[in-house]
């Protein structure tokens, strides 16, 4: 009956999801006040209605009602509650719903804020939300029900996936589609003013803290997914260029675009064409990155449960709701052309050259995840494009980026002149050249030139947002009073900017410096890896609450020193008989050393096959992730962002005001 | 600050054309009919010329023991599937879960044609991810293969009791193509035996 009552609480949501869509939509095109009314009260009971649905079928999942057949299949009476609880979105259709469910949040939270925009605005943003979540729903009560009952019910669940039955395995997907779906809301408030024809500067501050906010949460999912993929695959590996990684990479490119471009509309009226576009590929990409990893278009070692009848579904959807948003960006953006002039050295020329340099790569990962597809279409054969395509074109274009973040913070608004520029860059880079060698000497290992120059870029950066700082508080009396002065925007963006030279520092020095081997050993067997000697002891079988494990003993000697003791695992999972590898990792700030166990070779000799790595810095990655979340975070706490707008100022038909 | 200078109007011809702004959606247009493809909405199920012949010949070594030998006689006695897979394939990874469910189900043993590809490769691949296969024989060079007609993996035969060769399913089975036509098939050729 409880399911049944869930299955119900979504079909509500969907009806309410038309009347949000469409009559707070036809107020906006009719400019009716009261029409427009609707909008605030329907997204919250909509997103109440979601919640209800996607609690009660949580609800069947802890208390393992197996009749439920997605539950049967993605769910197990002896799995931790924990995992019960994330195993709701751990296969398509409940993280489908998770999808709904987010969708729903961020727009309750933007009605609940609706004060903060003309209500026109707010109206026509909720409606084009709305018809989002039209789709969606459909999509999920035609193709991937998650209610649905299967007779009778088996004693037990087909359990979760062994790989995601991990805390951050746990976590990221949700972060994920907080970033997928965070986009909706800029192309949301995109669609909305180019209907109204109406593209401002206030347009671009109401944007602003959304797209970051989407941005923050596309940075959290991705960086979870990496630093899971490299201490649970037990490759070692952080990225691979996967078409699944990819889906989420590129969305993070537009958007990162995106909310730089938003700085220009914001501060200077300029690029709204571009934001706009900006806007409309961010969640475009969002909803292909969902296309390709749910239809089965595209194969990936993610492999998850795909099936084309959806991706017929998907494929619909996307090319109605993209090919509508383009058709109207062609029409109005036509209309609305305006030219702000800028000269070629300044700031917009800055942000926007940084904007195209973010686009071309984003079209490259593209067209390298896309290009087996193309191929296969034009009736080439199956061929995969693999990291050496994407590493060979990736980086190349990265560096300018980088560069382009060491500069263009310098540069002022409308026109600066190169000499005043150079002056003030000179020392910034300078003292990274000193630094990049300095540091590269003090590397073990022998010097190479990858190495120095990621060194150069990632201290060219970090001493010129120092150097910003300083110029920053050149005219005040007190620091305090000075450090207080500056907004929390600013204050974001260096810091973001910081974290991506960590990232750029753990990237090129752990891939430069890793050493590995692939051995078998038997007890007593030792290898060594750069200072540290690996020891071999044992193997032995344990037995966890959910699986059986082979616990490997290994011993790690510096200088003849006994450092620590690694236990890499090898679990077998009771439920679906899979293996899986748990590494043993030791990190710190300088380097990971990573053991993983692979199999028992010889019964006889007790010969196991175990895989070492040595890899320095290479926790940088992420952290240098986790700075930029910080940033964008205290970015979003700018007071600037929490403005409202007065709204007797807006012209509705006099006819249908309220007279509340 | 001051405000940002608004609307300063160029000269007509200054401003970009139309077809900048088109732009994008034709871009987009080019990529949805390469989707369209790709989804498999063109009929790219060619059908096998083997269907209704009894399985071609062929005697290989099996994964699990190299010493001994698989035959089409092998096949025979009762309705099987015949999957053609290998560890390079990222599609029969994708298929593989579903050929674990098949398995389970115990409806039909599943022999593989391990192809093209090194035996201990496919041997670690099967310990690690499960193995669903009744046995496996190896098809190093791909001469196997050829004979039954394979241009892709994965790809997947129905045989009947008689060894004949009943359907063919090319790329990753899914369980919605399990249930709405293997199984379906696999019914019907258990039934007309029993008759």
């Amino acid at each position: 009956m409880i399911p049944e009552l869930g299955h119900f609480t979504l079909i509500l949501a969907l009806a309410v999801a038309f009347v949000q869509a469409i009559i707070p939509g036809m107020g906006f095109l009719r400019r009716r006040a009261d029409w427009m009314a609707v909008a605030k009260p329907a997204a919250l009971l909509q997103f109440a209605l979601v919640l209800s649905a996607y609690g009660i079928l949580t609800y069947s999942f802890i208390v393992n009602d197996f009749s439920v057949l997605y539950a049967a299949n993605t769910s197990n009476s002896e799995l931790p509650l924990i995992y019960r609880i994330s195993g709701v979105w751990g296969a398509h259709e409940g993280s489908l719903l998770l999808w709904v469910l987010i969708l729903s949040t961020w727009t309750a939270i933007l009605a609940m804020q609706s004060k903060k925009y003309p209500v026109d605005m707010s109206a026509g943003v909720i409606s084009v939300l709305g018809f989002i979540s039209i789709g969606f729903i459909l999509f999920s009560l035609f193709t991937s029900n998650p209610f649905l009952r299967h007779f009778p019910a088996p004693v037990d669940g087909g359990d979760l996936n062994p790989l995601l039955q991990d805390p951050v395995m746990a976590i990221h997907p949700p972060m994920l589609y907080m970033g997928y779906v965070g986009f909706a809301i800029p192309f949301a408030f995109a669609i909305a003013a180019l209907v109204q024809g109406k593209l401002d500067t206030a347009w671009a501050r109401w944007v602003r803290p959304w797209a970051l906010i989407a941005w923050v949460s596309l940075t959290a999912g991705i960086t979870l997914g990496s630093w899971w993929a490299y201490y649970e695959l037990g490759w070692g590996g952080w990225w691979f260029w996967d078409p699944v990684e990819n889906a989420s990479f590129m969305p993070w490119l537009t958007g990162t675009a995106l909310i730089h471009s938003l700085a220009v509309t914001e501060k200077r009226h300029a690029l709204r064409n571009w934001t706009v576009l900006l806007a409309i590929i961010s969640f475009s990409l969002s909803l292909l990155g969902t296309f390709l990893v749910r239809s089965g278009v595209l194969t990936s070692v993610h492999a998850f449960a795909s099936d084309p009848t959806r991706g017929v579904f998907i494929l619909v959807f996307l090319g109605l709701v993209v090919g509508i948003s383009l058709g109207l960006f062609a029409y109005r953006a036509w209309q609305l052309r305006t030219i702000t002039p800028f000269s070629f050295v300044s700031r917009e020329m800055a942000l926007l050259t940084n904007s195209v340099f973010l686009l071309i790569i984003m079209l490259t990962v593209l067209l390298g995840t896309l290009y087996p597809l193309i191929l296969e279409a034009l009736g080439g054969g199956k061929i995969s494009v693999g990291p050496p395509y994407f590493s060979r074109v990736f980086i190349p274009l990265m560096i300018p980026v980088v560069i382009l973040m060491a500069i263009g913070p310098f540069i002022r608004w409308r026109q600066d002149s190169v000499s005043t520029l150079t002056k003030q860059l000179r020392l910034p880079a300078i003292l990274a050249v000193i630094f990049a060698s300095v540091i590269s000497l003090l590397l073990p290992g022998k010097l190479n030139l990858t190495a120095w120059f990621a060194l150069l870029l990632a201290f060219w950066v970090f001493n010129s947002c120092y150097t910003q700082l300083k110029l920053r508080l050149r005219n005040t009396q007190s620091l305090q009073k000075g450090l207080k002065r500056i907004p929390r925007g600013w204050y974001g963006m260096i810091i973001a900017h910081i974290g991506i030279a960590f990232t750029v520092v753990g990237i090129a020095l752990s891939s430069v410096y890793s050493q590995e081997q692939d051995v078998h050993m038997v007890s007593g067997d030792d290898r060594t890896l750069g200072d540290y000697r690996f020891e071999f002891v044992d193997v032995e079988r344990k037995k966890g609450p959910n699986y059986q494990a082979d616990v490997g003993t290994i011993q790690v000697y510096k200088n003849d020193k006994q450092l620590m003791t690694l236990h890499p695992e090898k679990r077998i999972y009771n439920v679906r008989k899979n293996m899986m590898t748990e590494a043993a990792i030791n990190t710190n700030l300088l380097r990971d050393l990573y053991v993983s166990l692979g199999e028992q070779r010889n019964t006889e000799t007790g010969a196991w096959s175990v895989r070492l790595y040595y890899k320095p810095f290479i926790l940088w990655i992420w952290l240098g992730g986790f700075v930029m979340i910080l940033g964008g975070l205290i970015a979003v706490t700018d007071k600037r962002y929490r403005i409202e707008v007065k709204q007797e100022n807006i012209k509705l038909d006099d006819k249908y005001v309220a007279t509340s | 600050m001051s405000q940002p200078a608004e609307n300063e109007t160029l000269p007509q011809e200054q401003k970009p054309k139309l077809w900048v702004y088109l732009l994008p959606l034709g871009l987009f247009g080019v990529l949805m009919i390469f989707f369209f493809f790709g989804l498999g909405l063109n009929p790219r199920l060619l059908p096998s010329p083997l269907i209704g012949q009894p399985a071609p010949d062929f005697s290989l070594p099996k994964l699990s023991n190299p010493d001994e030998t698989i035959q089409n006689v092998d096949l025979t006695g009762e309705v099987s599937l015949l999957n053609i897979w290998a560890t390079w394939c990222t599609s029969c990874r994708q298929e593989h879960p579903v050929l674990m469910k098949i398995a389970e189900s115990k409806e039909v043993p599943i022999h593989g044609l391990y192809y093209k590809d090194q035996p201990a490769l496919g041997i670690e691949w099967l310990n690690n991810y499960g193995n669903p296969y009744y046995d496996n024989a190896v098809d190093m060079d791909g001469k196997v293969g050829i004979e039954w007609g394979a241009y892709g993996t994965p790809e997947t035969f129905v045989i009947d009791q008689e060894g004949i060769i009943r359907y063919k399913h090319v790329g990753p089975i899914s369980w919605h193509d399990w249930q709405t036509t293997l199984l379906p098939l696999i019914n019907l050729l258990k039934n007309n035996n029993g008759v």
